[in-house]
């Protein structure tokens, strides 16, 4: 770990961003300041103090608890959603890989048709077909990861095919499950935990523009996106409230994609070659 | 006792426009612990021969004819039964010792793979007999190599390693596709060596795939001189090294450089370069390099004409090329 650390300023910046808003949700599940929804009125619009480190918001709310709280909604549907595609992407980049002809056709064809839609506005569609709410902004955010998991699953899982190492495998009698696990896998790892961290960054993003609709987390549930759009009736009066959340997400999303980087340069010998 | 015959062997890949043949109609045999060289250039098929003969050709490629292995018809065998002789009853060498293993996984649990898989030994048993397979195999310290990573072993050990997965499950035929390309002279003799020792000792039999004459004509009982996908010579060695009856294989033979010759003396060569699969004719795909050409080799396939002691050759003047050699 100290070798891959060393040099690499991206991966430990990235490191660092991330490890704190993972220990943000992880504190704010056995304490926050104030209970996150508590509504304190006389309170309202109250500025930066001891007793409330970042002010309250219009209802009273404690700032600082919702952030704190908010990330859990973050990295809930960020690990979700990056599970179903990584999940059901790897299923299919692999079956496309070891099928190829028509079913490598059809499933690259399929996963170019979803790509065709943006992925904020597939979301939109989802949620208000089916309702507003942060499982179904997970399903849409995790259905746009598939195609992208798929796609770079099948191309790294060819080229590992390609290898004879592969080609051993089978001459020696493995099955396609086996060469797959044993193989093909471990090889494409790398790639994989890469793109897992930056689309990450992308569903903490997309969930905080979904809640900012009102298509995202409901309340009492606090989500920074949700926050944004509250702070937005008094940001004349109190533009901070725009700022906390905003800075929380501009943070979160710095650090995975920091940290997607760092590990990319770290995973890639060629690169890690080419620095030494 | 005949334990692999292969009979018109085509392969055909799928192209834009028609298929392209890669193996046209190969047809020979090998008897329990004889050995076979395929020689021929880049693209001549000899690689394709191999890998379809362990039903391992290309996934949208189609194999066509007939290749009975211990009087089992292998053409047409579901992928489940092809499983369960590949790797046992038939294994396979591969060029590369570098890129045939895999670099995520220790030597030694790579050489157990297909105990475990066709013997169904435990894991641990398995990594004892692979540890005394590396050993057979005559690697130095087969104890490290075992724990070693592929990176840490050098390329002949690496070869080694390959060949000790490739005999662990004492297989009847193993194919060996050009096994000693990526390595040193000095190695590769030694390679070659501890091939043929393995054989005697086993009774397998060992197809040697190679570009190498020399090579073939050391450690093969029988040769197949393969051309533009089509097994243009065969028979045993020393009757196709010395009495060939095709231009092609004596075209190859006149190329090689000889030791004693005057010094700045050229080598011969063959005038033009291989056809690409997809730009051979009806004809014989030598035609447009051969010095015997007849207006009969561009249109039609020369026939397979046999001669004494299984020597075939493919060529409408094979019996004008007697003993000219």
């Amino acid at each position: 770990m100290r070798v891959l650390l060393r040099g690499n300023f991206s991966l430990w910046l990235g490191a660092v961003l991330t490890g704190a808003l993972l220990l943000m949700a992880a504190v704010s599940l056995v304490w926050t300041p104030y209970p996150p929804a508590a509504i304190d009125i006389p309170h309202k619009l109250a500025p930066p103090s001891l007793a409330h480190w970042f002010g309250a918001d219009a209802l009273g709310r404690d700032v600082a608890s919702q952030i704190l709280a908010g990330s859990r909604v973050s990295i809930l549907v960020g690990v979700v959603a990056v599970g179903i595609g990584l999940l059901f992407g790897v299923a299919l980049g692999l079956f496309a890989a070891f099928r190829k002809g028509v079913a490598e056709d059809a499933i690259m064809k399929a996963c170019d048709f979803v790509f065709a839609f943006p992925a904020l506005l597939s979301a939109i569609m989802l949620t208000s077909a089916f309702g507003p709410g942060v499982v179904n902004a997970i399903v849409a955010i995790g259905v746009a990861n598939v195609p992208i998991i798929a796609k770079l699953t099948r191309a790294t899982a060819n080229s590992a095919l390609a290898r004879e190492y592969a080609l051993a495998a089978r001459a020696s009698g493995r099955g396609p499950v086996a060469i797959a696990f044993d193989h093909v896998l471990p090889n494409i790892a790398p790639a994989l935990i890469v793109q897992a961290t930056i689309q990450f960054a992308i569903a903490i993003l997309a969930e905080a523009a979904l809640s900012y609709l009102g298509l995202g987390a409901q309340p009492p549930q606090p989500s920074w996106g949700r926050m944004l759009s509250d702070a937005q009736t008094v940001l004349y009066n109190a533009p901070r409230l725009a700022i906390y959340p905003g800075a929380a997400i501009a943070l979160s999303v710095l650090g995975l994609n920091l940290l997607g980087d760092g590990l990319r340069d770290a995973l890639d010998p060629k690169l890690r070659a080419r620095r030494s | 006792m005949t334990l692999l015959a292969v009979e018109d062997l085509t392969v055909d890949l799928p192209a834009a426009d028609r298929a392209v043949r890669l193996v046209d109609g190969a047809t020979f045999r090998l008897r329990a612990g004889e050995s076979l060289g395929v020689v021929g250039e880049s693209g001549s098929g000899k690689t394709m021969t191999a890998l379809a003969l362990m039903g391992l050709q290309p996934p949208l490629a189609r194999v066509g004819g007939s290749i009975r292995f211990e009087g089992r018809e292998l053409v047409g065998l579901d992928e489940d039964a092809m499983r369960r002789i590949r790797g046992d009853r038939i294994a396979m060498i591969f060029q590369e010792p570098m890129t045939a293993l895999n670099p995520l996984v220790r030597v030694g649990a790579q050489v157990a793979e297909p105990l475990v898989l066709h013997r169904g030994m435990s894991r641990r048993a398995a990594g004892a007999e692979a540890a005394r397979l590396l050993a057979h195999v005559r690697l130095a310290d087969p104890e490290r190599a075992a724990r070693a990573y592929p990176f840490e072993l050098s390329g002949g050990e690496r070869q080694r390693a390959m060949i000790a997965m490739a005999i662990g499950c004492s297989p009847r035929l193993v194919i060996a596709d050009e096994p000693t390309t990526a390595l040193d002279v000095t190695v590769q003799a030694r390679i070659l060596a501890l091939l043929d020792g393995l054989r005697a000792e086993s009774g397998m039999a060992l197809i040697l795939v190679s570009h190498d004459l020399a090579v073939v004509a050391g450690h093969c009982d029988r040769v197949a001189v393969m051309y533009g996908g089509l097994i243009l010579e065969s028979g045993p060695t020393d009757v196709v090294l010395r009495r060939s009856r095709n231009p092609y294989t004596r075209a190859l033979l006149e190329a090689r450089p000889e030791p004693g010759a005057p010094r700045g003396a050229r080598l011969k060569t063959i005038p033009g370069s291989p056809p690409h699969h997809r730009d051979v004719g009806p004809g014989c795909p030598f035609a447009g390099r051969c010095a015997l050409t007849l207006d009969v080799c561009r249109s039609a396939r020369p026939p397979a004409i046999a001669f004494a002691a299984g020597h075939v050759s493919r060529c409408f003047r094979a019996a004008e090329l007697e003993d000219a050699a």
